[in-house]
Formats: structure tokens, sequence, C-alpha cells
């Protein structure tokens, strides 16, 4: 009972910040609209998608866009959410959490929780207006979808942790957003089939096929034509796992300076 | 059984890499005393007070608060340890109330029984008129009240504070000084680390950490005998108060 209500208050807390921060949420609907608006309607004709699955028919750019964009949106708000943590920490206030009577799985894990929770708020978003805008899915593929896109903000999220457990510095930080963030979502499913990658460079794609966040953004688009990759789950639990227990270590207390 | 103390170090030491941050340190605090960490800038106390909040693992050494290890059941122990961190610790655009209420959940309180405490932690540190203000708001002094009354909430038996009065103005400091000595007169053993001799008092216990070992220690009174406690800090460290 007395851990519910811890996990309540990590949760709320963070839920306050992100209602209290209105040009996050902001910024982080227009980015993946910007994508799916200008971008995807510019690059529609230079791209001839064939079908593959889970597709059964031709689709269009933005269709096909869609999924990869919530896994933007994910992989940002985990960055965020590990950006706050850095903040946290750097400002003193991630003692207090660290200080309270539980174990760290539990308060780093109730943290990741919370970063999810966020997260799928902004796709719910983005979803809503990209239906208003045409591309809808069935409500069984938006049911289906939920599980896939909380698996993976779950696994960015861990890997948020990861770097924030390592990062002493803002400043740094924004480093990691360049090699961390823009690798992940160019060489990754999430603009461009891997097929189509495989053409111009079998290494690229190779980075794709083995990128955590590939497998994030097939889990979601499967999931959004209620059909699930097994793989794709395979690599998201495997790697959020590994990732969860890397943070854990980096947030060891015989390894935190402070 | 007489009670245990509420904290009680033994052979303890910590490095940063090959820098030896605390050197084979060991006391003992008791239950309603005011025990003053002095030290130089650099001493260690920092480092100390990270250990005992269970922040870094020390090796070697234990650390037990009312008689539960830090080491084997960390939970137990931390939960009986209030702590002021020298950095704040608060959430600025939060009310004094909401940052309360985050703490006492954070700890597993439940509402109604959290709403008491916290109004009695804000009372005893006289602030129940702010309980509603944004932080932001505050001045320093109150921002470090709050902190406190904050580190109350959960009735600790073991109060940490690392320099709590940097930063502020004298009679802010004057005020936080006396409030914690009146919560010690209460029952509650105190740990205050600081370099600044006007904060204590010749009745409080006190500890010397100078170059990551215990200079010194016992009662300020008999530790410093006739001379001044400023002048006494001074040939022990070499370093003026």
């Amino acid at each position: 009972m007395s851990a519910a209500r811890a996990l309540g208050a990590i949760l709320m807390r963070e839920a306050a910040r992100f209602v209290t921060q209105r040009e996050r949420f902001f910024a982080a609907l227009v980015r993946p609209l910007v994508w799916l608006f200008v971008f995807a309607a510019g690059f529609r004709a230079a791209l001839g998608l064939s079908i593959q699955p889970p597709y059964r028919t031709y689709i269009t750019y933005e269709t096909y866009i869609a999924p990869g964009l919530c896994g933007m949106i994910l992989l940002f708000s985990a960055m965020q959410s590990s950006l706050s943590l850095v903040n946290d920490r750097e400002s003193g206030v991630m003692r207090l959490m660290l200080t309270a009577p539980w174990p760290r799985w539990f308060l780093l894990g109730a943290k990741l929780l919370a970063g999810a929770l966020v997260g799928l708020i902004q796709v719910a978003a983005f979803l809503a207006i990209a239906a208003l805008y045409g591309i809808k899915f069935t409500w069984a593929g938006y049911g289906a979808m939920l599980p896939a896109a909380a698996l993976s903000a779950l696994m960015l999220g861990a890997l948020g942790l990861v770097l924030s457990a390592r990062v002493r510095q803002l400043e740094n930080f924004a480093g990691i957003m360049n090699f961390v963030i823009f690798p992940m979502f160019f060489l990754s499913s999430a603009l461009y089939p891997i097929w189509k990658m495989q053409e111009s460079s079998p290494l690229l794609a190779w980075i794709c096929r083995i990128n955590p966040f590939t497998h994030g953004v097939e889990l979601i688009r499967f999931a959004l034509y209620g059909q699930l990759n097994a793989l794709a789950l395979a690599v998201v639990c495997g790697a959020g796992a590994l990732f969860f227990a890397l943070a854990l270590w980096g947030y060891e207390p015989a390894r935190t300076k402070g | 059984m007489s009670e245990p103390p509420a904290l009680e170090v033994s052979g303890l030491s910590h490095s940063w890499g090959r820098k030896t941050a605390l050197s084979d340190l060991a006391f003992r605090l008791q239950p309603g005393r005011f025990c003053a960490l002095l030290g130089p800038n650099g001493a260690g106390k920092s480092t100390l007070m990270a250990v005992l909040t269970g922040l870094i693992r020390p090796r070697p050494g234990t650390v037990q608060i009312g008689g539960v290890d830090m080491g084997r059941t960390p939970r137990a122990a931390l939960a009986q340890i209030g702590v002021v961190f020298q950095a704040p610790t608060y959430d600025l655009d939060r009310s004094v109330a909401a940052n309360l209420h985050y703490f006492a959940a954070l700890h597993g309180l439940a509402r109604p029984e959290a709403e008491t405490r916290i109004a009695e932690a804000l009372a005893r540190l006289g602030m129940a008129a702010r309980a509603d203000e944004r932080v932001a708001r505050l001045n320093g002094g109150h921002r470090r009240r709050m902190e406190i009354a904050r580190a109350l909430i959960h009735r600790p038996r073991l109060l940490l504070l690392d320099e709590p009065t940097v930063g502020l103005d004298a009679p802010a400091r004057a005020a936080i000084t006396a409030h914690v000595h009146d919560l010690a007169a209460d029952g509650i053993a105190v740990l205050w680390a600081t370099h600044l001799v006007d904060e204590i008092r010749d009745s409080d216990d006190l500890l010397l950490l100078h170059q990551g070992r215990l200079a010194a220690r016992g009662r300020v009174d008999e530790v410093r005998g006739a001379t001044p406690l400023h002048d006494w800090f001074l040939s022990q460290t070499g370093v003026p108060a």
C-alpha cells in the first residue's frame, strides 16, 4: 500500500511537471506533425512502397511513417525524461528520492513508468490528429497499439536511464541527443523500409536490423494492424530488460558520486 | 536494555579513486543531542553525509541508525533518517504543501496522516502560514525551514543537515540554528555539518573532521577548554573558521 503511494507520488510529480510545461507538449506534438504533413508530402512521390507485411495493399507514405513517428515521439519523450533526471540530479532533487526508504530498482522503475506514461499521452494526441488528417486505424488496432507502444516507451525510457546515470552535465546531454536520437531514428525502419536501405547499403541495413528502435517501431506498426511481430516483441523486451539492468548498475550506490 | 545510539559509525573509510576522503572513522550519536560535524572545506563532511544517507556505500565500515545496519537493511535504516541536503531539493514551481506531500507519499504515508504531520512539522518551524505559497516566492531562510520541516514528517530518529545555513543572511542563520537546537532538546539526534563555529553552542557535542580523519570529539566546552572555539579550530586545522 505504501509502495503504491510512493509510486503514485512519483507519477503525479512527473505528470504535474508535464502539464505545467505546455510548450514541451506542444513541441513534442509539432515535431512529428511536421514530418507527417510536410516531409511525408514531399517524399510521397519520391518513395514508391511495395506491399510488405503487415500491409496488404499499397499504402501512402504517410501511412507508412505514422508508426515510425509514434516511435519518434516515444524516443524524444524518453530522452526528455532522461534530461529531467540529469536535471534532478544536478539540482539535488534526485537525492531526496534516492534517500526514500525504497530499493533503487523500485524508485528508478517508478521514474521509468512515469516517463512512459507521459510518452503515451503524446502518442495518443498525435494519433488523434493523424486520424483527423485521414490516417486512421481500426479501434482494435489502436487497442493493440497501446501495450506495444508502452513496451517500446519502457525500452527507450530504460535507455534514457542508462544515459542519465552516465551523464553528469546537461551540456553533455545535448551531444548525446545528437549521437543517440538521430542515429537511432534514421538508422531504423521508421522512415523507410529496411529493404530500401538494403538496396543502397547492406551495412546500413544491417545496423537498422539490429537497432532496438526499429523493433519498437515494428512492434507498434504490426500492432496497429492487429498483428503481433514476435521478433520485435522479443527484442524490445530483451533490450528493455538489459537497459534497465545497466541503469541499476549505473545508479548503484558504490558508483554514485552524489 | 538501553536504547541504541541514534547513529553508530565504525571503521568507516572511503576513497574517490586514489584520493582518500574518509579514513577509519568511528563515533556515536545519542538521542536528544546536537552534534556539530565541524571541519574546513574539503575535510570530507559531504562525503560522510553521502555515506550516512546511503547515497554511497562505504568500503570498509558500518553505519547503524538506531541499531539498524545501513549496509544490510538500507530501507529500515533510511526510514529513521531525516535529511537536509546542502543543495536545495525542492520543486520551485510547486507550493510548500505540494512539496511536503510529495515527500510524505514517497515515504508511504497515507493522505490524512500526512496532512496532520505536515501541519505539525510546519508549525514546529514557524511555517504554518506559508503552506500554500509557491516555493519560488519564499526567501532562502524560509526555504531551508521548509526543508527541515519536510525532514521531520516521517518522525526520524536522526536528523542530518549538511551545511544548512550556506547562503543565508545572519538573522536567518541564527533562527535556523536555534530551531534545530530546539529539535534536539525535544529528543531527536542531530548531526549538523558546518565550517562556521558561531553555529555551535558549548553544550553541543563536536566531531572535528580534518583531512578525512576525526581530529577531535567530545562536548564542545570540554574539547576546547579555555580557548575560544574559533581559535581552537584554527590551532587544530590551520584554517580560520
